[in-house]
Formats: structure tokens, sequence, C-alpha cells
């Protein structure tokens, strides 16, 4: 294993220590969202997802 | 004379939060020409792959250590365009290597990039719905994406890699949908730091359209 994976892997551990108290702290504070809201959310991702899939197709 | 006393207040509000709207995009539109400058820098240079890491975790570094002491202040600016550009620096191999496959690839992501980006920006602004609830959601996304990431870096099973970039793509869809929302609801009222968040989520949406790009474009 060379020494850029190793960086790599101690790059990506350190977002995953950094980021965690954060995390924790978004999910114990964000609100719930109802139905309606997942749908506003869904409805764009679904918008995203058959771009993506255009682009591919495109290149 | 308190309805007219609170009508200010909303007025005031309302302008407040079109100005941080405003200085937000005008902050990420500057600091993403920097970056693409500062991109094209570590194209032409030819800069290896240890070099863009070392950018890239001075820049992640800065990111987390000096932003959140400086973004109160003037200082923040020329922070936040020193992170893009070691960010957009660090980027040069991959574009390199995009480059040499398939120049079409790197267009399409970038300009991919920018059309999820319009998009979704200007469905939250103009719906002025409040994804605030995504917080939580978007977190853990970026916490699983990571520990996949980390994961095959030691297995290095493609699949994998093709679905952490399919994923980060979705999570960071999300994050530009909850800091647009954040900033119309107030709850992000610094433009300094909610240009770096809506940067980092273009980066990073960036480099997976052109992992999945590169990889499902019968080029690689």
């Amino acid at each position: 294993m060379d020494w850029l994976k190793i960086g790599s892997a101690l790059f990506l551990l350190a977002m995953i220590i950094f980021l965690f108290p954060r995390a924790k702290h978004a999910i114990e504070n964000s609100p719930k969202g109802s139905m309606q809201d997942w749908m506003g959310y869904i409805v764009p991702m679904a918008a995203v997802i058959l771009f993506v899939i255009l682009l591919i197709a495109l290149v | 004379m308190q309805l007219n006393t609170a009508v200010t207040r909303s007025q005031e509000a309302i302008l407040a939060t079109n100005k941080v709207i405003k200085n937000t995009y005008i902050l990420l539109s500057m600091s993403l020409l920097f970056s693409a400058f500062a991109a094209f820098l570590g194209v032409i240079t030819g800069i290896g792959h240890g070099a863009a890491l070392v950018a890239s975790i001075a820049g992640i570094a800065m990111l987390w250590f000096v932003l959140p002491r400086t973004a109160n202040s003037a200082a923040g600016i020329p922070v936040l365009f020193g992170i893009t550009g070691l960010l957009g620096f660090g980027l040069g191999p991959v574009l390199n290597y995009y480059l040499a496959v398939n120049p079409s690839i790197v267009m399409t992501a970038l300009g991919g990039t920018g059309a999820i980006f319009l998009g979704l920006s200007g469905y939250a602004l103009t719906t002025r719905k409040d994804f605030s609830f995504l917080g939580g959601f978007v977190m853990v996304g970026m916490l699983v994406v990571l520990g996949a990431a980390l994961l095959n870096i030691f297995l290095g099973i493609p699949a994998l890699f093709l679905a952490v970039n399919a994923a980060v793509v979705m999570i960071m869809s999300a994050f530009i949908l909850w800091e647009t929302s954040s900033l119309i609801h107030n709850g992000e009222t610094n433009y300094i730091m909610a240009a770096a968040g809506l940067f980092l989520s273009i980066l990073n949406m960036f480099q997976a359209l052109l992992h999945l790009l590169g990889a499902f474009g019968g080029n690689d």
C-alpha cells in the first residue's frame, strides 16, 4: 500500500471524526419532516436522477 | 402603532435576508471563478496526486479551523478564496486524467453541475419551502459516504466507488436545498459560511459527476 492511499485514508478518517459531533447535533435538533415535506424533496431528487441519466447518455 | 412596528420589523427582516442571499451568490460566483482559475493552473502545471492531496488537506483544514474564526470579519473573504483556490488546485490530476480520456466528460460534468445547482437553488428560492428537516439526513448521509469511501480505499470495489459517487450527487443536492432554505428562513445569516458550504457542495457534485460520467461514458 502506497503512502498516497494511507494519506487519503487518514484524511477521510479525520473528516469522519470532525463531522461526527455535528451529525449527532443535527440529528438531535433537526425538525421532523412531514410526508408532504419529504415529497417536496423527492420530486426534485427524481429530476436530478433523470438529468444525470441524460448526461450519461450524452457522453 | 404596534402593527406599524411589526410591519417595519418584518420588512427589515426580509431586506436583511435578501441581502444575505445576494451577497452569498456574489461571493459564491467569485470563489467559483477563482477556483476554476486555480484548477486551470493545476492542469497546466501537471500537479501530481501527492501535491493535490496536500492542497486539498490544506484547504479543508482552513475550512475547519480558520474560516469559522474569521467568517464574521472582512478577513473571512480572503480565507474563503484561499480555501477555494487550494481545493480547485487539488482537482488538477483528476481533471488531467479525464481531459486525456475524453474532454467532453469534463465539460458535461461542469455544465451538469451548474444546471443541477441552478435548478435546485431556483426551486428552493421560488417555492420558499423549509428544508431544515434535511439537516440530519444530510449529515448522516455524509458520514455513511465517507465511511464507504474509506472502506473502498482498502477494498477497491468499482461498484462501491460508483455507488459512493451516486450517493454524493444525491447528498450534495439535498445540501443545496437545505443551505438555500436556511438562507431564506434565517438559519444562516453569515454569507461567507453560506458561500463556503455551497461551494463545497458544488465541488463535490462536480467530482462525483466526473467519476460517474467517466465510468458510464464508455471511454474509461
